[in-house]
């Protein structure tokens, strides 16, 4: 047999704390001591840090009894830790070796604009998980944005702009072109989930089919006179600050933090609290873990099929709006390929392609080590096609080491 | 070659939360038929994955013709002489029968796949154990039981002097499992040995030369088969005596009528047509017949799974429709399905959420669940049941058949049915839990609950049921009281119809 080590978890849970309590204590020093100006903001990150490591250690002795009082060291828990945790330290690593190439990484600044980078990457794989967790899929997506986009900003254009959409259209209050954009995403949203839960069809061909409509409808829709598929450009104000404004911003000191930071971060509360806390979330659950005994246990597939496609195609709709607001700008062309980010950041953040796994927790991780990848390497001026290729291979190690964690052997 | 053709010694396997083996040994004689008995979840099937290279032993060592083996995958095990034919089957239904049997070794002309030599390779092993089967008919468009054939032949093929064969007659009729006694015996007389896993008692005796008992992962001990007796097995997998297999019946039925089927049929003629029958309130209603006898399909049909084309249910003297699981149990019907893994449990999913699911609204407001509220239902019932899991959020795949089984009527049970249909409820799972099941069944009838009952064991048909109705070919060929109802009587009306 391996050699264990078993240690109370309170043990632990004070190591955590004094490690934390260590670097909290050294980034303070940094700042008030030490500082130079090629730290940057390197002392809050560490501050930071060590605050997570006290709060986690603090979790630790609060859930003991929930999660077992105690914590047993072996090298096969070592090496699940690794195989659970592969990403994340791949991640670190990515991090350090990026901060030690250009120490200008460390900015506070930086952080937040991968965060918000992430946001309506985030929102759209919030959607596409449910399509994932009953063993489905969502293609139509990317092509739900581009025309929550299209449809959003082409009646909401200045009076002054040469070109506009509907020459003619008053200024209509901001929020009827963002229903009107999300409810042609709901339209779509109902005609995948009939063709999946009517028809059995499966949802990879369902979604292939709409995917294709959605963007001839759009496109056909961009290419009216006056228009003829022009960029749609001149975007008012009111609308562009649902994707522009920056909270807290001190003129010289401080650029502020994205509202889509925040937008984000509820619509995510929201989405964890439909998965875990409600009726439907563990349908969803058990539709994707065993869709035969769900149907005997009298779930009704047909409503939760219907209202994941609809759910799902909404969220697609609200980010499509922001992306809009965020460019300031949209085209037919919006959202392609975003359905295959999306998908791409569930499987690497643990959601099963054969339904019934996943975590939210995982999908928010899948997709900040995209948008990091992406920021990082492009800071440090890797070629984006060398970033191409990284991000392929994350795939495929991700999903690896997953599946490894399922296989008994 | 040693005395031994196979020496498993203090096999030890852990699983995360079971020890699934724990220091199990087995030795087996070169041209002997081995049985290995014990109940489910004994851990038979696991030490013959070890040893076929499914899993890998955590500890132990596994001795092949008086040398050590490490053996990682099934090929490996091939190679040295191994083959098994496993519990459930898994054919490529839409491939012939002999890509099925040579899959991984098709016989080669060139880069092309040698199809002549295959069919006739083919021919020839059906010969030799006397089958007659077209190779060439597509894998899915066979019976069970000849698919189950079929898988022998494959084990066969590999000219092994090892065979495992685990639960081989369980879709077999008496004739056929006649047939493979014959096969054994030939494949004995040219030195192979047979690792023989079965639950069916007089089987073994009949069969096997020596019998290795095992109980819930522990090695309990080798026996000549001739040394042993029904008995003395039941009571060696168990641990104690099982004298009494089922609980002893202390109510009296009830007489009023609470479900009453009238001439129910299917919209597919082959499947039940014109069925009618009645059930009594505090009554253990046995369904008994063949397999194919439509039994499955009339019950799926009450529980709103099936179309029903013309016929009316009546519950409690009104009328009402099913179309869907919903209907029925809102009018308090409860299924535990025949296929526990198809349709019954979800594997990935808590213990907990398995046993709310049916009930999951119960405990939410507009939608929103009250975790709390789920917690307790899910512990009472399941501490009323009796289920032995380590958590409520031990995923359901790590328990046992029996304790699955138990989660499973603790499901239903929170939807407070009036009427429990059990399809099977005690297929697969072992004799301890068998009993357990029985004596929550008596419990359910004591507190004036109704149950249908499915059930292909004539034993547990004729010692559970108060009435038994028995059904042939779609159509009810008869209904037996307790005291009418024996072997005999019930086999003769199962077969009423049969051309």
């Amino acid at each position: 047999m391996q050699r264990e080590k078993v240690i109370p978890r309170q043990k632990i849970a004070i190591v955590y704390i004094i490690v934390g309590f260590v670097l909290a204590l050294v980034g303070v020093l940094l700042k008030v001591a030490f500082y130079k100006k090629t730290m940057y903001d390197l002392p809050w990150w560490v501050i930071g840090i060590g605050v997570i490591l006290v709060g986690y250690g603090l979790l630790q002795i609060l859930n003991a009894e929930r999660i077992g009082s105690e914590v047993v060291f072996s090298q096969r828990t070592a090496k699940s830790f690794l195989t659970n945790n592969a990403i994340i330290l791949a991640l670190l690593l990515l991090v350090i070796v990026i901060m030690f190439i250009e120490p200008r990484f460390m900015q506070n600044k930086v952080l937040l604009d991968i965060m918000t980078q992430s946001s309506t990457r985030l929102i759209i794989a919030l959607g596409i998980c449910f399509t994932l967790l009953i063993a489905g899929t969502d293609l139509s997506a990317g092509r739900m944005v581009g025309l929550a986009a299209v449809i959003s900003t082409s009646m909401l254009q200045t009076p002054t702009y040469g070109n506009r959409f509907f020459p003619n259209l008053p200024q209509i209050p901001v929020a009827f072109p963002i229903i009107a954009a999300i409810v042609a995403c709901l339209l779509f949203g109902v005609l995948n989930g009939f063709l999946v839960a009517r028809f059995d069809m499966h949802p990879f061909i369902a979604t292939l089919a709409t995917q294709v409509m959605i963007f001839g409808a759009c496109s056909l829709y961009f290419d009216m006179p006056p228009n003829r598929s022009q960029p749609i450009g001149g975007i008012r104000s009111d609308f562009t600050a649902l994707g522009q404004t920056m909270l807290f911003s001190q003129k010289g000191v401080f650029d502020g933090i994205s509202i889509l930071i925040p937008i984000a971060l509820v619509i995510c509360v929201i989405i964890w609290f439909v998965l875990n806390k409600t009726v439907f979330g563990k349908n969803v659950y058990a539709i994707g873990g065993n869709r035969e005994a769900a149907v005997v246990s009298g779930v009704n597939v047909f409503a939760t099929i219907m209202f994941i496609f609809i759910l799902a195609s909404g969220l697609y709709g609200i980010g499509g709006v922001l992306e809009a607001a965020r460019t300031a700008g949209a085209s037919n062309a919006y959202g392609n390929g975003y359905e295959l980010d999306a998908i791409a950041a569930c499987v690497v953040g643990g959601v099963s392609l054969n339904g019934g796994v996943g975590k939210i927790r995982g999908i928010v991780t899948g997709v900040l080590i995209f948008s990091v990848i992406q920021y990082g390497l492009q800071f440090i001026g890797v070629s984006p096609m060398w970033q191409q290729i990284l991000k392929g291979v994350i795939i495929a190690v991700a999903v690896a080491l997953d599946l490894s964690k399922y296989r008994r052997k | 070659m040693g005395e031994y053709v196979l020496e498993m010694n203090n096999i030890t396997k852990v699983f995360p939360g079971v020890k699934a083996l724990d220091n199990v040994s087995l030795k087996v004689r070169p041209g002997s038929v081995h049985a290995l008995m014990g109940e489910n979840g004994a851990g038979k099937s696991t030490l013959m994955k070890c040893l076929f290279g499914i899993y890998q032993e955590d500890d132990g060592e596994i001795i092949l013709d008086g040398k050590k083996e490490n053996i990682t995958t099934s090929k490996q095990a091939l190679d040295l002489g191994v083959s098994m034919i496993h519990q459930e089957l898994h054919p490529i239904r839409f491939r012939p029968v002999m890509e099925n049997i040579w899959l991984g070794r098709f016989p080669m002309r060139g880069i092309a796949v040698d199809k002549k030599t295959m069919i006739r390779k083919t021919k020839e092993l059906f010969k030799e154990i006397d089958l007659d089967i077209n190779p060439e008919v597509l894998a899915g468009s066979l019976s069970a039981s000849n698919l189950q054939l079929v898988e022998i032949a494959k084990a066969v093929s590999y000219n092994s002097k090892i065979i495992i064969m685990d639960e081989p007659t369980s879709s077999l009729t008496d004739n056929e499992t006649d047939h493979l006694f014959k096969i054994i015996r030939q494949l004995q007389g040219k030195g192979c040995a047979i690792i023989y896993i079965s639950h069916k008692m007089e089987e073994i005796l009949k069969i096997a030369d020596e019998v290795t008992i095992m109980r819930d992962g522990q090695y309990v001990g080798t026996w000549p088969s001739g040394e042993l007796t029904t008995d003395l097995i039941i009571n060696r997998m168990v641990g104690r005596d099982m004298t009494n297999r089922f609980p002893e019946k202390d109510y009296i039925p009830g007489t009023e009528v609470v479900l009453k089927a009238e001439d129910l049929c299917s919209p597919l003629p082959k499947s039940f047509q014109h069925v009618s029958f009645e059930l009594h309130r505090g009554e253990i209603l046995g369904i008994g017949g063949l397999v194919g006898a439509q039994r499955t399909e009339l019950v799926e049909a009450l529980f709103g799974l099936r179309a029903i084309v013309s016929g009316e249910v009546e519950k409690d003297g009104e009328r009402f429709k099913v179309k869907s699981v919903q209907d029925a149990k809102k009018h308090g019907l409860a299924l535990l399905t025949e296929e526990r893994r198809a349709s019954g449990v979800f594997p990935i999913l808590s213990v907990l959420d398995n046993t709310v699911i049916a009930s999951q609204k119960t405990y939410a407001n507009h939608g929103v669940l009250r975790q709390s509220k789920r917690l307790k239902a899910a512990k009472e019932a399941n501490l009323q049941l009796n289920v032995k899991t380590p958590t409520l959020e031990t995923l359901i795949q790590d328990l046992s058949g029996g304790n699955q089984q138990k989660v499973l009527i603790a499901r239903w049970l929170l939807t407070h049915p009036d009427i429990l249909i059990l399809d099977e409820p005690t297929r697969g799972i072992d004799v301890g839990a068998k009993y357990e099941i029985y004596t929550i069944m008596l419990d359910l009838i004591k507190q004036g609950k109704s149950i249908i009952m499915i059930s292909s064991e004539m034993p547990e048909l004729l010692g559970m049921s108060d009435r038994v109705m028995v059904m042939c070919e779609g159509k009810v060929s008869g209904v037996l009281n307790r005291a009418e109802a024996d072997q005999i009587e019930v086999m003769r009306l199962a077969t009423r119809f049969v051309k």
